[in-house]
Formats: structure tokens, sequence, C-alpha cells
């Protein structure tokens, strides 16, 4: 420890840590801009300056380490005179417009101004204007407001990976800019909203929409991707203007991606707001008496094996459990959660989770990624191995697509027989995976949601034992499991714990949908599911339960209007199986409703009244499937087992799951924002896909 | 006077060809592999008991920045980095040892190279130095070809590389810090301090950077001995300089002087005196564009160097001797230097980037007269809000002249603002 005085008060403090670090933890706060925790230190906005006994001039806090018998004045006359003149400088080139500035109400320049800063300026020079940029449809521009304090430079370059933002011009006449004025082609850009301390980087969807004042702020769970990041979604009235992160060292520390933040435009448009029913052909608009009595008129007296489920990518837990005790007792055994066709086994946990843990990766230091582009999948777990990456010593493998990941990787192959490859050791890279001393595997939807998936599964499982890569038994260091299954759907793993997978004699996905043109299945109840092949149902009679006019309620027959995860408290289980609370933030719109009531409520009229009427109930049903969901904010390790099948694997290339980032479920297909960046980023492509 | 005997830059002017055979002939890499078989504690010794500082402008002691240098490696090679990026207003020393003298500078890297434990050199030459690029990049291969560098320099042992770079044109190139980051190809931005350079420099290595000047005078003291060089001058300030002295004056030159020689007979002896007489002066910068100007009645005493200059709220800097007579419109001229160091300022950090220009756009009004005079009281506060906030010394540069101006000619600034104010009374009237 190193024992210093901070104003007087001795204290000790850890070794390594800064001077601003240590007055943080003693609760003295010093002004700063440029410094960020999560970035590399600047030290260029010099607003941290502090007086430091033996030094002439004032030190930056931000940058200086704590050494034994440092003084440090945080308040005295040098220390005051440097942050007031600091902030001066930063004052005479802002403009004064907080009146029409989006950053106004939460603006650290504005905050600091008032503490540190003189009533009036001293400046009658003419300011500086500067040029906006053009980053694309997320980042709106106002450069003259900068205060060139790079954290947007930083986060670029150190944790998105893309070295596109960067300073140009040099003294007063230096400008932050993209590279040739482009876009800024990451999925995270959108943090340097956040970051940036004034209102030179804006939210562009968001421009002019509220004040942060106005906005009731609810702590929530994203369900774009299968991370599970924390947010907070800020509404007004029944709207949700925005979406934030929130800190959650564990899973997205306090990044979220570019669909988490920016595709809640999507909740606004395609809604369902009321039942329809099908009448000659047309949906029409109907009362939640008649649409039940629709899907009454169909089911009642159904034999159970006749009848189908399928739960989306979007599904809480509480409407799954509610579902697939419905589907029980209607005497259905085919219902299934894997619209993708991912052949998961749902009978051992460790099998189907991300056992590393996102926080567990900085630990690993060697990587096989799987049929699987992290980038897009889960833009976290990229930027995580990112961060290991850059820590050194953690060499990546990459077995599909061949894609940019921000960080150097070994490209070991296309398909299922590089990985035979590597699992024989006849592959130079499992040579790597022997020497780690704490390899991890993380093995992507694109290699299981294929015919072969069960084999490829098997073939992981064994690979991931035969290289150690998982030892349960052990404490601390030598316990460690490094199998990883990263799934792209907020719902899949909640899913999975609940048992929604066919029991014997049931039907899959491929079942259901086979069944259905064959006319075997009569009726398909889709809670959410809208990634499935709809032309397949043939003449079965559809209840599509959701909250948007997206491919599911297209072919419906019965439309249940739900609630988006937004509009609902449910619980949501994250890839890793940490199990985690979203809260409701707005109710649903019209007469739309939160989904499992609308479940509980179909029970009765089915004739199969379900045994809960209270969200607490549900819950404890909830706990009784399944006594881990009880379990919140935390993850538990799985016990290991036998998963995945000994069958021939077909040498066809890993597919990866998703081809347009910004569009992979009903909320974000219905973004004018998701569409903007699909055509701003994906253009050409995009073009070509859709021929 | 400096004798001729303990004249170092024998060649300052050209006189004789800059090659190596001339550069022989004059004394350079005489017996260079027996210092270095003195080793390595005996060469940084005898340089701090020269009492050498830094001719780069800071006049740090050079033995002593020699002996930060981790004695053992660690694993990290050393890097020598020598700063050849003149570009301080004023001064051009460095530019005819290389254009002159090459093999001065080169044979001092080399025994630079063997205190520091580097066998590598970067030589940061600044880009406008076209010809001086060329003379000392033929002066390094007239060396290796002669094999007083690269595998087994000099037949000591010791194997030493030197490369040289040349800059793009940036005065913040010259502070050490961003020197080493263009160096590396980045953005020539002043790195923070601590760690520095000796601990962690070019690409994280421990490195020494010195200046041309500093490095040059190396061989003579090894060769000479400690005790003659630090028998010149005065105590702290020993040795001698190579003053440029430029502007108002008969005979605008270089020279080579003892340290501690008074600033009226250096101008007088070398220069020719003051144009129009010593009555003449108004003022002198004495150390280049970022030290305050000291007033004829100061220049009648003081002496030429690091302590003196510093009793009087100047420096020595580079020793560039900038001469202003009575015909100079001073507060012009200071303004026309604020100009620079906001043109010349990185813009990273806040104060700098933000003060110089603020700085620049009062002085110009202050030269017209059209201001308040409270803002001179204004400008004096944001001089002190620059200075020593910064990550470097251009802030500290951008200030000290201004700061000078206000001390020494602050009635002059006043009258101009009135007689302003009174013109435009006049016409109004």
């Amino acid at each position: 420890m190193v024992k210093m005085a901070i104003d007087g008060r001795e204290v000790e403090v850890e070794p390594g840590v800064t001077v601003l670090q240590a007055c943080q933890s003693l609760g003295i706060e010093i002004p700063h801009f440029c410094y960020h925790e999560r970035l590399s230190i600047a030290g260029n906005c010099r607003m941290c300056l502090v007086e430091m006994e033996k030094s002439p001039k004032p030190i930056a806090s931000c940058a200086m380490q704590v050494a034994d018998g440092m003084v440090i004045h945080t308040n005295s006359e040098m220390a005051v005179k440097a942050r007031r003149g600091v902030m001066e400088f930063l004052l005479i080139n802002h403009p004064l417009d907080c009146p029409i500035c989006d950053q106004g109400g939460e603006c650290d320049l504005q905050d600091q101004a008032m503490v540190f800063g003189a009533g009036r300026s001293r400046y009658v020079e003419h300011k500086r204007a500067v040029k906006d940029k053009d980053m694309g449809p997320l980042v709106k521009t106002f450069m003259t407001r900068c205060i060139h304090c790079t954290r947007c430079i930083r986060f670029a370059t150190e944790i998105a990976g893309v070295e596109e933002l960067g300073a140009v011009g040099r003294g007063e006449d230096m400008e932050v800019t993209t590279y040739l004025e482009q876009s800024l082609r990451s999925e995270l850009s959108g943090n340097v909203i956040d970051l940036c301390p004034v209102g030179a980087l804006t939210s562009k969807p968001y421009a002019f929409i509220a004040r942060p004042w106005e906005l009731s702020k609810t702590e929530s769970i994203d369900v774009m991707d299968a991370v599970g990041s924390n947010i907070r979604i800020d509404t007004r009235g029944s709207e949700v203007m925005r979406i934030l992160p929130l800190l959650n060292e564990d899973i997205n520390e306090e990044w979220i991606s570019d669909k988490t933040r920016f595709a809640c435009d999507g909740l606004r448009c395609q809604r369902l707001d009321r039942p329809y029913a099908r009448r000659d052909g047309r949906l029409e608009p109907a009362t939640w008496a008649a649409a039940f009595a629709a899907v009454a008129g169909r089911v009642k007296g159904l034999d159970g094996a006749r009848i189908a489920a399928i739960a989306g990518d979007l599904a809480d837990a509480e409407a799954m459990v509610a579902l697939k005790d419905l589907m029980a007792g209607l005497g259905s055994p085919n219902i299934d959660c894997r619209q993708d066709g991912a052949k998961l086994d749902a009978t051992v946990r460790a099998g189907y989770l991300f056992n590393t843990t996102i926080a567990g990766i900085e630990a690993a230091d060697a990587c096989l990624l799987i049929g699987t582009n992290p980038r897009w999948e889960a833009p976290l777990i990229n930027a995580r191995l990112r961060k290991r990456w850059l820590m050194g010593g953690f060499e990546v493998g990459v077995i599909g697509p061949k894609v940019d990941l921000t960080y150097r990787y070994e490209y070991l192959g296309a398909g299922p027989e590089t990985l035979a490859e590597v699992a024989g050791g006849a592959h130079a890279f499992a040579k790597v995976l022997e020497k780690a001393e704490r390899p991890m595997l993380i093995l992507g939807q694109g290699a299981l949601a294929r015919p072969d998936g069960g084999a490829v599964l098997g073939a992981a499982r064994r690979l991931a034992e035969a290289f150690g890569m998982v030892r349960p038994s052990g404490n601390g260091a030598s316990r460690w499991n490094g199998f990883n299954v990263l799934h792209t759907a907020a719902a899949r793993v909640g899913g999975l714990d609940l048992g929604l997978v066919p029991d014997e004699g049931g039907r899959d996905v491929a079942g259901i949908l086979d069944g259905a043109a064959a006319g075997e299945i009569e009726v398909v109840y889709l809670l959410g599911a809208d990634e499935i092949d709809m032309d397949r149902l043939g003449q079965a009679f559809v209840i599509y339960q959701g909250h948007h006019g997206d491919a599911g309620a297209h072919r419906a027959d019965v439309i249940l209007p739900g609630a988006a995860f937004t509009e609902k408290d449910a619980t949501y289980v994250n890839t890793e199986g940490r199990v985690q609370r979203a809260r409701l933030a707005a109710f649903p719109p019209g007469e739309a409703r939160e989904d499992w009531k609308i479940l509980r409520a179909l029970s009765e009229a089915l004739g199969a009244k379900l045994p809960y009427d209270n969200l607490g109930e549900v819950r404890a049903r909830l706990a009784e499937v399944n006594p881990g969901l009880a379990a919140v904010d935390r993850t538990e390790s799985a016990p290991w087992g036998e998963f995945g099948t000994d069958g021939e694997t077909d040498p066809a290339p890993f597919v990866p799951p998703i081809d347009n980032f910004y569009m992979t479920d009903s909320i974000s297909r219905s973004s004018e924002t998701m569409a903007k960046c699909a055509e701003a980023f994906l253009g050409p492509r995009r073009e070509k896909a859709d021929g | 006077m400096l004798d001729d005997r303990d004249r170092i830059f024998t060649n300052l002017y050209g006189l004789e060809d800059w090659r190596l055979k001339a550069a022989r002939r004059r004394g350079d890499w005489d017996g260079t592999g027996d210092i270095i078989a003195k080793g390595r504690d005996w060469i940084i010794q005898q340089v701090k008991d020269s009492g050498l500082r830094g001719r780069g402008g800071a006049g740090f002691p050079t033995g002593l920045k020699w002996s930060f240098m981790p004695k053992e490696s660690d694993g990290r090679p050393h890097y020598l980095v020598i700063n050849a990026d003149e570009s301080e207003p004023g001064t051009c020393k460095d530019r005819d040892i290389m254009r002159h003298d090459p093999h001065k500078l080169i044979e001092g890297s080399l025994l630079a190279g063997f205190a520091i434990a580097a066998h590598a050199g970067y030589i940061y030459i600044r880009g406008e130095f076209h010809a001086e690029a060329q003379h000392l990049q033929a002066a390094i291969d007239e060396a290796y070809g002669a094999g007083l560098i690269g595998k087994n320099a000099c037949g000591s042992g010791w194997d030493f590389e030197l490369y040289l770079h040349r800059g793009a044109g940036a005065y913040i190139c010259g502070e050490e810090t961003g020197l080493l980051e263009s160096l590396e190809g980045k953005k020539g931005m002043p790195r923070l301090k601590p760690p520095f350079p000796a601990t962690a420099g070019l690409y994280g290595c421990p490195t020494t950077v010195n200046n041309v000047e500093t490095l040059a005078m190396a061989p003579a003291i090894l060769r000479r001995g400690a005790d003659w060089f630090a028998g010149l001058g005065r105590p702290d300030n020993t040795g001698t300089k190579i003053f440029c002295i430029s502007g108002h004056v008969n005979h605008p030159c270089n020279v080579e002087e003892e340290m501690g020689i008074p600033l009226k007979r250096l101008i007088e002896k070398h220069a020719g005196g003051v144009r129009g007489g010593w009555n003449n002066l108004l003022a002198v910068i004495p150390g280049g564009a970022s030290v305050p100007l000291i007033p004829k009645s100061i220049c009648d005493t003081v002496l030429m160097d690091f302590d003196s200059l510093a009793e009087v709220k100047s420096g020595l800097g580079t020793a560039a001797v900038i001469v202003m007579d009575g015909s100079t419109d001073i507060i012009k001229a200071v303004a026309r230097l604020s100009k620079f160091f906001m043109h010349e300022s990185c813009g990273q950090c806040t104060p700098c980037r933000e003060g110089t220009g603020w700085m620049w756009r009062v002085m110009e009004r202050l030269a017209a007269g059209e201001s308040e005079i409270e803002e001179i009281d204004m400008l004096q506060e944001v001089t002190t809000q620059v200075e020593g906030h910064c990550i470097c010394a251009l802030g500290d540069a951008a200030a000290w002249p201004v700061q000078g101006l206000i001390r020494h000619f602050r009635p002059e600034m006043e009258r101009r603002i009135l007689e302003r104010r009174k013109s435009a009374e006049a016409q109004a009237a």
C-alpha cells in the first residue's frame, strides 16, 4: 500500500492507481473530461490538475501514479486557479448554445462550468466555427462544440477496433473527423455519443426529440441479441425515446451495440395493438373475446398431436412457461423454441451455455471460433474478445466465415473438416490449444443450425474434452470450462432451460413444418416466431402472438397482440445462462397485453386453465420447472455431460446465421434507423442479396 | 574572449571541407576507440564533471541525463535520439554544425550511444534542412565506410548504427517526446511525463534525446578533459556555446564563445554592434523566440549564460540573440511571435490550443492600440493560465514572450491605447 496525503488526510491507497482514482476513492471529485476509466490516458484536457507538493507546476491527476509520501491538494489556490483557467479556455471557443443542444441537461461541460466556471466570459474575439462531419445515420455531429478530449478517437481505436476516427490539423485548427469523412463503420459506434462529454457527438435519431429531464428512466435488459446487455430505457409517456447502456462489468461493461441502442424506433412502427381474426381470407380487427372464440373453435376437441407451438427469439421465460403448460394441457408434444433448427440438446445445460462467461474470456489464453461471426452475433462479446486480445498472449483461430473481427486471428478453414483436423491434432492450431492453459472455443449457431448440427456439437464437445477445456473439478485457477455456445436469440437459453423442446414422439421445428405442409398438424401457435418459413405452414390454422406485424402476423389466422420487451416485467436468460429481469418501461399499445396473461386468458377459453393469476405465481411456476430461473443476476457453472451425436458431418462450410446485423428480429426490421444503417453500411451487399 | 585554442567548432563557417578527411585533419575521430575503451562510467563521469548542460534550450546537465539510463538492459534495446529539428526562431547553430562539421555530431553520437548502451541512434533532422541532411547522410556513409560506426565501431567492439530521419516541418517535433512520436510514425504530439524517455521513450524503450550541439561537443570534452571544459565560463555554466546573433546588428553571425560573456561584448565584438550604436538598442531576445525579451537597461550588464539570464527572468534558451533597435515596433514583434506559437501548437491540450490563439488575437489588437488598458492585465492573467498547465513546454514558450513584453514595455502598450483613443475621439469630433 502507498501512503500519501490528500487534502490533509493521511491515506493508504493501492499501488499503481492514479491520483485521480485515489481521490475518487476518498469521495473527492476531480473534474475531468478526457479521462475515462476504460480508455487509455490522454491527459490532454488539463481539467484534473491538482497541486502536488514539491512540484512547481500543478499535475494532471489522471495521469500521475500515486507514490509514497505524495502530498496532494485538490482545493489549494494553485489547483483552483488551474481548474478555472482550463474551464475558461474550454469555453472560449465552445458555443453557448445549450438551449438548442441535445446534450443540454446531461452535459459534463455544462455541469462543470456551473461549478468551476466564471459567471461571464472575458473573451471578446471571434469564436471558432468548425464544419460538421457526416458520420453516418447514427452519430450526429456538431463539431464547433468539440473540446478535443479525444475520447471518441480512443474508443474507436481501442475498444471498437476500427481506426477510422482521428484528428486532423494542428493547434486551434485541430478537428476530430472520420477517415476521409466517411461513416463510422462499427457496431459499437453509438457509444461515442455517451462518451462525448459535450454535444459534439449526439444521437441522430434522437436529435431534438426530448430533454433528459422529461424522461422516465427504467433499468432493464436488452433482447436484440443473447448477450443480455443491461440497459436504461428512457420513456416519455408510452413512447420509448432512447436506450442507453447501464454498467454491468460481467456483461456489457458500459457499452451497448448500435442495434440495442437505436432499434427502439422499431417499437413505434408495425405494432399489433388489437386482436385480429381472419374472415373470408382477410385479417380483420376483432375483440379479444372474438379472437379467443376463433381459436377455441379450431382447437377444442382437436387431438393434441395435431397441435404445435413454436416460441420465437424474443419470447420471455414467463410466456414460454405458459405456452409449455398450455400445450401440455392441450395434450400436444409438439413444441420447440429453436426456430432456426439448431441441434441443441436441452438435457445437458453445459452443452448450450457460454460456460466461460463473458467476463471469463479475459482469463482465457486461446480461443477457437467455430461457425460464428461474434462481431455481428454478439458485438459485446466480440469487444471482450478484442479486449483480451489486446492484453496479449491470446491466439485466436477461426473455422467458418472469414470476416474482420477487429483483432488478428488465424484462419483455419471453412467447415467441419477443419474442425475434425484440429480435433485430431493434425492441424497446427491444435498445438496452440494444447499449449494453452485455459483454452476456449465458441460454437456459433452457424455450426449448429444445419442438418448435421448434432454431429458438429458432438465433435466440438469431444474437441473441448480432448484439449482440456473442461475441468469441472478442482478449485480456483484449475477449474475451467472453455466450452461455449454463442446464441443469437435472447429467448433461446430460457426456452432450453424450460424444456421447450419436443419430448419423445413430439415434433421439432422441422417436424412441425413438415407436418403442417402435409396436413398432419392443423393448428400452429407462434409465440413471436417470425423467422421460420411461413410458406411451409400449409393449410394449418396459425395463431400468432406477438408485438409486430412481421412474417408471422401476415400468415396468421388469429393475431393476439402481445408486449415488446420494454413493455413487460419479464425474465430472460442470456447466453451465459444468467437470469435477468426486464422491467416494464411503457405500457403495451392499445389492447395489447403482457404475453403470459394472454396465454392465461386463452387457456381459460380453451378449457385448459393455467393455474396462475399473477406474476408472482408465474415466477413460482418458473422456479418449479427450473429452480435456476429464480437465481437472478448470476451465473452458475453447469455440470458437464454427454451431448451431441457421433454421426457424419457434411463438408459444407459453416454459414453465419446473420447476414444483416441491423435487421435480425421483428423490432429491428421495423426500425427506420436500422433500415438506414443497413443501407449505409451494407448497401451494395444488400442490393445483391435482394437481387 | 574565447581563445582559438579552446574552440570546439573549428569549421563553423565552412571555410574548410566538411568531409571525413578534412574533419580528421581538424582532430575529429582521433582516438575515439581509446575513449570508448575507458568505459561507460568514465565517459559519463567526465561529462558530468565538465558541467556540460544541454544546448537545446532547457540546459539540463547532460551527464546526469545519460546516467538516468538503466545500467543493465532488461531485454529492451536502448536508443539514442539526436534532436536535429532545430526550429526555434532565430536559431541556426545545429544547421551549421551539420552543414560544415557533421563528423563532430557523428562521433559524439557514437560516444553517447556507447555511454548509454545504445546500439542504435536516430537523427531526427528538420525537414527543411535539405542540404544539411545530404551532408549528414554523406558523412554517415563515410563513417560507415571507414569503420567508424556500424559493426565494431572504431575497433572498440561496440556496434552502433546511425540512421537519419527527416521531419516534415513542425516546430513541436523538436519537443523531445513529440519528436519520439513523430519518429514512430505518429502525429507529433508530446507525451505525458512521467514516464520520461529514459524509462520509456522510443517504442517504449529507454531512450536519451540530445541536441546536436550537445553531442557535437562531447568528443572534444572527452579528448581534452572535463577540467578544460569546466575551466571555461562560470560555475554551473561551463564551456563554450554557439551564439546566433540576428536582427538589428551590423553583422549578424553565428559565433562560438565562452559561456557567460557579457551580452554587450558579444554583440559589439562579433556582430559589429547594434545598428546605430548601443544607445539605439531597444531590447534583446537572448535565447530564441520562446524566452522573454530583456530591455536595454538589462542588456547593458547581463552575462550570457543559463543562470544569469534566469536571474533577469529570461533564459539562455538556444542562445539565439535577436537584437531589436529603436525602430522596432516591439508590440507588433511579440504579436508575431504569438502568431507563430499559435500556428505551431499541436492542439492536444486545452490551455495551449485555446490560449495561444487568444493571446495572439489580443496581442494584435494591442499592437494597433485597439483595446482597453485593463486588457493588458487580462492578457497577463491568460499567460499565467497557460504557463505550467500543459503537457509540454510550448505553452510556456508562448506565454513567456508576452509576459516579458508586459513586464518591460507596459508603458508603451498603454501609450498606444491612449493615443489611439485620442485620435479616434479627434476624428469623431
